[in-house]
């Protein structure tokens, strides 16, 4: 039946610190779907709500690195109650830009799967080592920081979750950059992350055009690290790489080869990510 | 009402006359024109919007670090933590040479001796804050020995802070009185006269008690301690910054302005400049005229500062903690 009702459209926003801002400069670019139709206005965001959000990044760190792991992961498995809970409305999304509903349903697996590592990483991958004297010697990995994220530019759900789940499971925060053509999904995944009881800053979502927000993230001195996940084109990786070496920031380069993102992760996103600590402890007598 | 104009023609036939009497002192602060609390908030508000960028933010920077009186006033305040302050008000950012240091140091007056000899041919000015702050509570000839141990074991500036219930009260020759006295007990240290606007209510309280101090002898007139909220905001600065103006044109004198409490960033305190430079101009756009009172701040405008010569963002692990 036709209806005269007025549709009310959606406002694609950023999303920092736990709250939905414009960008800073009032500036917005056009998102279409594959097919080359309009879908809506996207928020363009510059250097200064990149800043704005690594320093909201900053200020949930130390309260979500400092959460107990069992409580990272209640709330990553909440991520993903309230992600089935919108599948309806990703599927729209993921499938005007070029995906399936298969991508959806990998995407919130693919939360599940890092949601039930938040206490375990510690266990598999530290350990006790063995020492010539009279110490215990123990070594456990501790998340790195604030780590800065270009997402990848293909999977527009799937791509984006593989690079924040493992990031935030371990008790980092992060601010990731959209897909650039694609940045829909993640606005409405953002919605999700807010209302998870994920604390405000823990992601923070830019949209916009890499090009011109990377740099800024990479020179940052107060990121951590640095995931190029999403730069595949290699001088611009490693023209990145080399802004983000005055800090000593850890990188994750891009693949050589395009990443199969449905395959399974492996640990390998979370473990870049951590700093192992060592600790010694004098044995009693 | 009577008109400014009526009232600086009484301020220049002689400050000892309106302060003569109880009555006088209360019919000249009350003839003052009132407040327009609504424009002034509404001012302060658009000068706030204005856009302060490259070089000439650069120039800002480098002034409000020159403005800020680095405070510590924290009853956990140690002499290592004091001769710490003093170091980084000597030398704001040890790895820029071209940083201009900081304009003073403000300690309690137990402090003082220690941040002394920190400061000792650094060109930084020593204040002190006196008088029983933050109250001002205790009985005058305490709050007058507290002045004169301050001044006697280094200070150049005094931050005294006036009897907020004398002044509600009415009992504005109270106030009057004791400021002459700290301002004698001063000597040569500047005194600087904290209002505490937060306490005072209505814009029109501001006003006159900015008045009252100036006529009293105050060289500066400050917003607050710090220990009350809402400390310095700009409208209330912009309602001293027009009685300072007004009674320069009146008797001739400059007093200086300081907000002090609540000022974290460097946008804040360019707004603070511009609102300065749009009331008063360009003479008080100088460490002798107007300061800031904060900590904090200092950090904020050297990642600003660092950044504009750096070009990328800083953060808060490369600046001291304090």
């Amino acid at each position: 039946m036709p209806s005269d009702r007025l549709a009310v459209r959606k406002t694609y926003k950023l999303f920092i610190g736990g709250a939905f801002p414009r960008s800073e400069s009032g500036r917005s670019y056009p998102v279409r779907s594959a097919s080359g139709d309009f879908m809506a206005n996207a928020a363009l965001a510059s250097r200064k709500d990149a800043r704005d959000a690594v320093r909201a990044a900053r200020s949930a760190f130390g309260k979500w690195s400092g959460a107990t792991a069992y409580n990272r992961g209640q709330i990553l498995y909440r991520v993903a109650e309230m992600l089935e809970g919108r599948r309806a409305q990703f599927v729209a999304e993921v499938t005007a830009s070029g995906g399936d509903a298969d991508e959806v349903d990998a995407a919130i697996d693919r939360w599940v799967w890092y949601a039930g590592w938040a206490d375990k990483i510690a266990q598999v991958h530290g350990g006790a080592n063995p020492v010539a004297g009279p110490f215990f010697n123990l070594s456990t990995p501790e998340p790195t920081g604030v780590v800065a994220v270009v997402a990848p530019p293909d999977s527009a759900l799937l791509g984006l979750v593989s690079v924040i789940a493992p990031a935030i499971v371990t008790g980092n925060t992060v601010v990731v950059v959209a897909a650039e053509d694609r940045p829909l999904p993640a606005v409405t995944l953002a919605e999700v992350l807010a209302t998870s009881d994920l604390p405000g800053g823990v992601v923070n979502v830019l949209t916009g055009r890499v090009a011109e927000i990377a740099p800024w993230l990479a020179s940052h001195m107060d990121v951590d690290a640095l995931d190029l996940a999403g730069v595949p084109d290699r001088q611009a990786a490693t023209a990145l790489e080399v802004a983000a070496a005055d800090n000593l920031k850890r990188v994750l380069r891009p693949a050589e080869t395009p990443v199969d993102w449905a395959a399974g992760p492996g640990v390998d996103r979370m473990l870049a990510l951590m700093e192992t600590k060592t600790v010694w402890h004098p044995k009693g007598v | 009402m009577r008109t400014l104009a009526g009232m600086t023609a009484t301020v220049a036939s002689g400050l000892d006359e309106v302060a003569r009497s109880n009555a006088a002192l209360r019919a000249f602060l009350h003839g003052l024109p009132g407040v327009d609390q609504v424009g002034a908030d509404q001012r302060a508000a658009m000068l706030g919007t204005r856009s302060i960028k490259t070089t000439a933010k650069a120039w800002a920077l480098d002034l409000a670090i020159r403005m800020v009186d680095l405070t510590t006033l924290e009853g956990a305040d140690t002499p290592g933590k004091v001769r710490a302050l003093c170091a980084k008000a000597r030398r704001p950012d040890p790895e820029d040479p071209s940083c201009p240091p900081a304009a003073a140091v403000c300690v309690y007056p137990a402090m003082v001796g220690v941040a002394a000899e920190a400061l000792d041919g650094s060109g930084v000015h020593l204040a002190s804050v006196a008088t029983a702050f933050p109250s001002g509570q205790a009985p005058l000839d305490v709050r007058l020995a507290e002045t004169e141990a301050a001044v006697r074991d280094g200070a150049d500036e005094i931050d005294m802070v006036i009897s907020r219930g004398a002044f509600l009260a009415g009992r504005y020759l109270d106030v009057y009185s004791e400021i002459v006295a700290v301002k004698q007990a001063c000597g040569d240290a500047h005194l600087k006269v904290i209002l505490e606007t937060g306490e005072l209510a209505t814009y029109d309280n501001v006003r006159r008690a900015s008045w009252l101090a100036m006529i009293a002898g105050a060289d500066f007139i400050k917003t607050s301690t710090g220990k009350v909220s809402p400390a310095a905001t700009l409208p209330v600065t912009l309602v001293m910054l027009e009685a300072v103006r007004d009674f320069r044109a009146a008797t001739g004198r400059q007093v200086g302005v300081k907000p002090a409490g609540g000022i974290r960033t460097a946008k804040d305190s360019i707004k603070y400049l511009v609102l300065v430079n749009e009331t008063v101009g360009e003479d008080w756009l100088h460490p002798d005229w107007f300061r800031f009172g904060a900590s904090s701040l200092l950090n904020d405008l050297l990642m600003q500062r660092t950044k504009m010569s750096t070009g990328r963002y800083s953060g808060p692990n490369y600046v001291t903690l304090d």
